[in-house]
């Protein structure tokens, strides 16, 4: 005689669910290493030593998490609306050109915190602009996101080797690549920070953006749940039929979710123009736009899983360049394709052990009362 | 009272005859939600046997058990004398149980054929399989009356012909019991009786049926026997010719039920809403609204009535704002209301004085996937009464839930589920309670009681009849006829997308109402 069975506990569904997934990616990561004659501890240990181990790791490994927080929250707020926005990478590149412009043009006029502000604006500005058409096609023309984001990634990249080639190289030189910004314009650093209320820390790209990604993180949250545009927004990623009865004109919702979520992509020029860079060139956003849809799966498009699933792939990305610098034996597309069965296990196997977990970890119901 | 609720378990099978389907002491919870208590259902074979009860009293979940889409978490389940092991539908049906579910389950822009063989394609190749289904799907249209064309695509047929389809389905996999989820729910009467003829066929033709129905009227008309079910729990199982209307309407409420409550006389005030020569269109730019004028007044019900599909659909979506109109005018509240935009259409009519009780709730009424508390403000979320500051106000959206839940008899009450785990009667009680509770000057209401249980139709009723009395205008628009006498203070009868005449519910007939229903008479 079996009892019901209630629903698993939340953490079951938020944490250990996403651990065992890890875990099985890890074991699975192991064999692949193993296959090729090396040892797979070592290279556990190389992984999280070279991502959390050290000062310098740990910088790297949430400047890395920066940007992905940023095409995470971006893929998860289309994602509540129904809409599959696979254009990160290009709303990132353009995104990139308007805070490398906003500093070009206004570094050393503007102090540092207007130059701030502006450089948010105008890449939120450039990376909404750059899905605000896509979403205007899906809206107003029935052509679809996905389709349209793909195609509008390579426009990016082809109008933005235009425009460094031919618009913001610095004549006479090379390799196209703006001039450098002025040193007012700069994000400070972690080191910087820190080192300003008398704590030292290593060097390390990491800076205020940091700060920035998790406050977006917080606003997505509370925008998406606590707000009436953000409920309008779900109605419409829901049922077009329901929203429409509700008095909500979907085309425009969709517009505008395609909108924020470019916003949001296109910050990702903060962490790596502005922060790190500090001049324009070609291909600096280098895959994070679809590294994005990855930790949004992961996340379960929620802000605080992307964090954590941004923080988990920062750490890959970290820990992976490590591998590779430390065992030389493992190629750096070895590292690549652990880093894919992550991917694989934590987003698109996600339900391979949950029903078995959940029915595990589900309440007995009380007996016949 | 209580010598129908004694029990009889040990019925034998009539005339020596066989069970067909036997559960036997199942229990089913829904996490806290006790959906089938020890229940026992005996199905004779050859025979048509009804299930009636309240909305959520565990009839669909009994069925989905039946039918392999739910586990039992206790019983057990014979068919045809055999213990059997039902992991999911396909086992169900290799075991010739088939079932036409509540919500049909087909590809719409699939051909009838094409949906016919989805699952059974009988072959790598679909050109075999293809030919002997239509050859068979023929041979049942003629021995059961059901024809069809097999290349109409599904999504241009009426609800009536979806329904043939969904059971041409089941018997083509060769069903020999057939389980009917409230068939008639969308059905007119006139479809309805010819079901009713063919399922009256398949039983004399050996096959078993079991048919939930929330319509009385039909249990009494075409069932053999009928078992009565109430919050999970069987409570009698009768011969229908030893039980009436009343006495099961009793046993499925607990108390006595008062149907087609008396009203008193309509007073009616100003013009709420005006409607003047709207046309409106379908998808593919059909007119199926083709010039209607009439108006409703502050405390007073008009009724719609009419054969579903002439035109009642497409006006009540377009006075909701959900569908452009192709011309005309409607005003509310003497503002001339803009009909090109839907959406912003719809949330203009809102902000006036709307409320609209759709006839899809499925799709259109509530949201899949959200919480019930979130669907208590579909269409009011911007108002400042769910805000504190820029944000929603949660506790505050739970606790005006959990009220018209309890105020509505919304069961389980409890605000934080999804809303599509409610039974079909509870969805719709949860989309009426929030559209009368946000006090609307106009109330649109399609088909007001769809699916829910006399208990609460005698409820909703009431409540239309209160917010009458209260001054405010109301449309009904409704198949059911006797829903619409009981109601309306005049009615409008639609046919061909006009409305060919108005009348008085006082002296009107069921037969002259008929007659205009069917375009075949005038207004008296
Ligand atoms: N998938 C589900 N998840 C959670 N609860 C469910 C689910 N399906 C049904 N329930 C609950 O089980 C109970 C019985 O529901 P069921 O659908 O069987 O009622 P019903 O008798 O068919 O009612 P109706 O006449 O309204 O269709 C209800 O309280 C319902 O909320
Ligand atoms: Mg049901």
């Amino acid at each position: 005689m079996t009892a019901g069975l209630g629903k698993a506990p939340r953490w079951v569904d938020l944490a250990l669910v996403p651990l065992v997934n890890l875990v099985a990616a890890l074991i699975v990561s192991g064999i692949v290493v193993a296959a090729v004659g090396q040892s797979p501890l070592k290279a556990l240990e190389v992984l999280v030593t070279g991502s959390f181990g050290y000062g310098e790791a740990i910088g790297y490994t949430l400047y890395y998490t920066t940007n992905f927080i940023f095409t995470g929250l971006a893929v998860a707020v289309a994602f509540h609306a129904g809409l599959f926005n696979i254009g990160g990478e290009g709303q990132a590149y353009i995104g990139g050109l308007g805070v490398g412009i906003a500093c070009l043009w206004l570094g050393g006029i503007l102090p540092f915190p207007l130059i701030f502000l502006l450089a948010i604006v105008f890449g939120a500005a450039f990376g909404a602009g750059w899905a605000y058409v896509p979403g205007w096609l899906q809206a107003k023309r029935g052509s679809h996101v996905v389709i349209t984001t793909i195609m509008f990634n390579f426009i990016a990249s082809a109008l933005m080797t235009y425009i460094m080639v031919y618009v913001l190289i610095v004549p006479g030189q090379q390799s196209p690549e703006s001039r450098g910004f002025d040193p007012s314009t700069f994000l400070p650093t972690a080191k910087q920070m820190l080192g300003s209320v008398g704590i030292e820390i290593a060097a390390s790209p990491l800076n205020l953006s940091f700060l920035v990604a998790l406050i977006a993180a917080a606003a997505v949250w509370v925008f998406i749940w606590y707000t009436h545009l953000g409920y309008e927004l779900r109605v419409v990623g829901k049922s077009e039929r329901a929203a429409v009865y509700s008095g909500i004109s979907p085309d425009r919702h969709i517009i505008l979710a395609m909108a924020i979520s470019g916003g949001l992509a296109g910050l990702v020029g903060l962490n790596e123009i502005m922060g790190v860079q500090h001049r324009l060139l070609l291909n600096f956003t280098g895959g994070v736009g679809f590294v994005g849809i990855a930790v949004a799966l992961m996340g379960r498009n929620h802000p605080f899983g992307i964090c954590l699933a941004a923080l988990l792939f920062g750490a890959l990305y970290q820990g992976g360049s490590e591998l590779a610098f430390s065992m030389p034996q493992l190629s750096k597309e070895m590292v690549v394709v652990i880093q894919g069965l992550v991917i694989l296990f934590c987003g698109a196997l996600e339900h391979l052990f949950r029903p078995q977990l959940e029915r595990l970890f589900a309440k007995p119901l009380p007996a016949k009362a | 009272m209580t010598a129908a609720l004694a029990l009889d378990s040990a019925i034998a099978p009539p005339q020596g005859g066989r069970w067909a389907i036997e559960a036997i002491g199942i229990d089913k919870w829904f996490g806290p939600v006790h959906a089938n208590r020890d229940v026992t259902l005996r199905v004779a074979k050859g025979s048509i046997h009804g299930i009636v009860g309240e909305n959520g009293a565990g009839k669909s979940t009994l069925m989905n058990i039946l039918y392999g889409y739910h586990r039992a978490d206790r019983g057990e389940i014979l068919i045809d004398g055999k213990a059997a092991d039902i992991h999911r539908p396909s086992d169900a049906l290799a075991l010739g149980v088939g079932m036409v579910h509540q919500h049909f389950m087909l590809v719409e822009p699939f051909t009838i054929l094409e949906n016919v063989l989805l699952g059974a394609e009988g072959g790598t190749l679909l050109a075999e399989g293809r030919d002997k289904a239509r050859a068979e799907l023929e041979r049942l249209g003629r021995d059961y009356g059901l024809e069809v064309d097999p290349d109409a695509l599904v999504e241009d047929l009426p609800v009536g012909i979806q329904q043939r389809v969904e059971i041409l389905k089941a018997l083509y996999r060769g069903a020999e019991t057939l389980i009917l989820d409230e068939p008639t729910g969308v059905l007119t009467p006139q479809e309805a009786d010819r079901l009713f003829q063919f399922l009256r066929v398949l039983r004399d033709q050996g096959k078993t049926v079991i048919l939930i129905t929330h319509k009385l009227r039909e249990i009494m008309d075409v069932t053999d026997r009928v078992t009565v079910m109430r919050r999970g729990a069987v409570v009698a199982d009768l011969p229908t010719q030893n039980t009436s209307k009343e006495e099961l309407a009793e046993l499925m409420v607990g108390r006595k039920v008062k149907l087609g409550g008396d009203k008193a006389r309509a007073a009616p005030g100003a013009v709420v809403l005006e409607v003047e020569d709207l046309h409106v269109n379908d998808e593919q730019g059909k007119p199926r609204v083709r010039g209607v004028t009439f108006n409703v007044r502050a405390g007073e019900i008009v009724g719609i009535a009419g054969v579903s599909g002439n035109g009642q659909t497409e006006l009540l979506e377009a006075l909701g704002g959900i569908r452009p109109a192709a011309s005309g005018r409607i005003r509310l509240k003497g503002n001339e209301v803009g009909t090109r935009r839907p959406g912003l259409t719809a949330r203009i009519l809102r902000r006036l004085g709307l409320g609209h009780v759709p006839e899809d709730r499925h799709r259109m009424g509530l949201v899949a996937g959200f919480a019930a508390y979130e669907n208590a403000i579909l269409g009011h979320q911007d108002e400042a009464q769910y805000h504190r500051g820029w944000l929603l106000d949660r506790a505050r959206m739970v606790d005006y839930c959990g009220e018209w839940m309890k105020g509505y008899d919304v069961r389980p009450d409890n605000p934080l589920l999804e809303a599509l785990s409610f039974s079909g009667g509870n969805q719709q009680k949860l989309v009426v309670a929030r559209e009368m509770e946000h006090a609307p000057d106009l109330l649109l209401v399609g088909q007001p009681t769809r699916g829910v249980d006399i208990g609460a139709i005698e409820f909703i009723h009431k409540r239309l009849i209160a917010m009458r009395d209260a001054g405010k205008a109301v449309l009904v628009v409704s198949v059911e006829l006797d829903e619409i006498m009981a109601l309306s203070d005049r009615i409008l009868v639609m046919f061909d997308g006009r409305i060919i005449g108005e009348v008085s519910p006082e002296t009107a007939t069921e037969r002259q109402l008929g007659l205009m229903m069917a375009g075949i008479a005038e207004a008296a």
